[in-house]
């Protein structure tokens, strides 16, 4: 993967096809540190002890089964090239967390990318789950929470184009905001 | 700033539309294939690209964009399929931005299929 936020976009599929009601994506960085952490946690279906070992071996899988293939062992190894660390953990009926942690100036570091990106899509494609992205650096933080939009929205689908375009240039400003970039 | 109350604007409006055009049976499908292997090709800029083209058009009442997962074949992607209602399913290859636009007009507007993008012209 060519970015880190295409990585969060495959994984994030994940707690979808897991029928996941809430999926949480926090992306913490730190220049300061030369950290990056970027956890999905849902409240899917979650794993069994046997299919959480399965999921970290790519060589493990079958092509039949949808649950298991490329899309864990690529992020897991995008954090471990970097000197970091992966981890994943699930319970049946409760969920799952996948956190993967960057040490930024190592030289197989991936650039995050267009994470903004992937969430909108996520969003726009997956109207009927709720998304939480926190999105945090040195300079602060921000929150999406489509539960909130959602109250404001009153039955009005989140793909909805207007308001995928709002959703949109609020990431984009904050975004902006976190990044110490000028105010437009 | 982006605010709440703006987007309490959109709720007002939209409900209002939505009384005009209710759901639109006829409409088209437009769908990226978006498994490890698509996403790794390229996919998502190519997804973008079609909600970009369709909004630019005004079409997003004609045409739905969504992703889809990996359809096993995977030396083919970014795979996208074009599925148009009394019509049969296209499905076109190695697809990229520049592609789009005239995915969308040759054939989601003018029913012609791109002949040379598809499955068929690239094995």
């Amino acid at each position: 993967m060519r970015e880190l936020s295409l990585n969060v976009m495959d994984v994030a599929q994940n707690s979808v096809r897991a029928n996941a009601q809430l999926v949480t994506i926090k992306v913490e960085e730190s220049e300061k540190n030369h950290s990056l952490s970027i956890s999905i946690q849902d409240d899917g279906c979650g794993m069994t002890e046997e299919q959480l070992q399965q999921v970290i071996d790519p060589f493990f899988t079958t092509r039949t089964t949808r649950k298991v293939g490329l899309g864990v062992p690529l992020f897991k190894m995008s954090a471990e090239q970097t000197g970091g660390d992966f981890e994943i953990k699930s319970e049946v009926g409760k969920g799952t967390l996948t956190k993967a942690s960057y040490v930024t100036d190592h030289m197989d570091m991936t650039p995050l990318g267009d994470i903004n990106s992937t969430m909108s899509i996520l969003i726009r494609c997956n109207p009927d789950i709720d998304f939480v992205f926190i999105h945090s650096t040195d300079n602060g933080s921000f929150t999406l929470d489509t539960r909130e939009l959602r109250e404001v929205l009153q039955g009005v689908s989140l793909d909805t184009p207007d308001v995928v375009e709002w959703i949109n240039e609020f990431l984009e400003e904050q975004t902006r905001l976190i990044y110490g970039g000028a105010n437009n | 700033m982006k605010s709440l109350a703006e987007l309490q604007a959109i709720r007002e409006r939209a409900k209002a539309e939505l009384n005009l055009r209710k759901e639109n049976p006829n409409s088209a499908r437009v769908l990226v294939g978006m498994a490890t292997c698509g996403i790794a090709a390229g996919a998502r800029p190519v997804l973008n690209a079609f909600t970009e083209e369709i909004a630019k058009r005004g079409l997003q009442e004609d045409i739905t964009v969504t992703q889809t997962g990996c359809i096993g074949i995977c030396q083919f992607e970014p795979v996208v399929e074009v599925e148009i209602p009394g019509e049969e399913k296209v499905t076109y290859v190695k697809m990229t931005p520049e592609k789009v636009a005239r995915v969308v007009n040759d054939h989601l507007v003018n029913k012609n299929v791109v002949t040379e993008y598809t499955i068929g012209a690239n094995t």
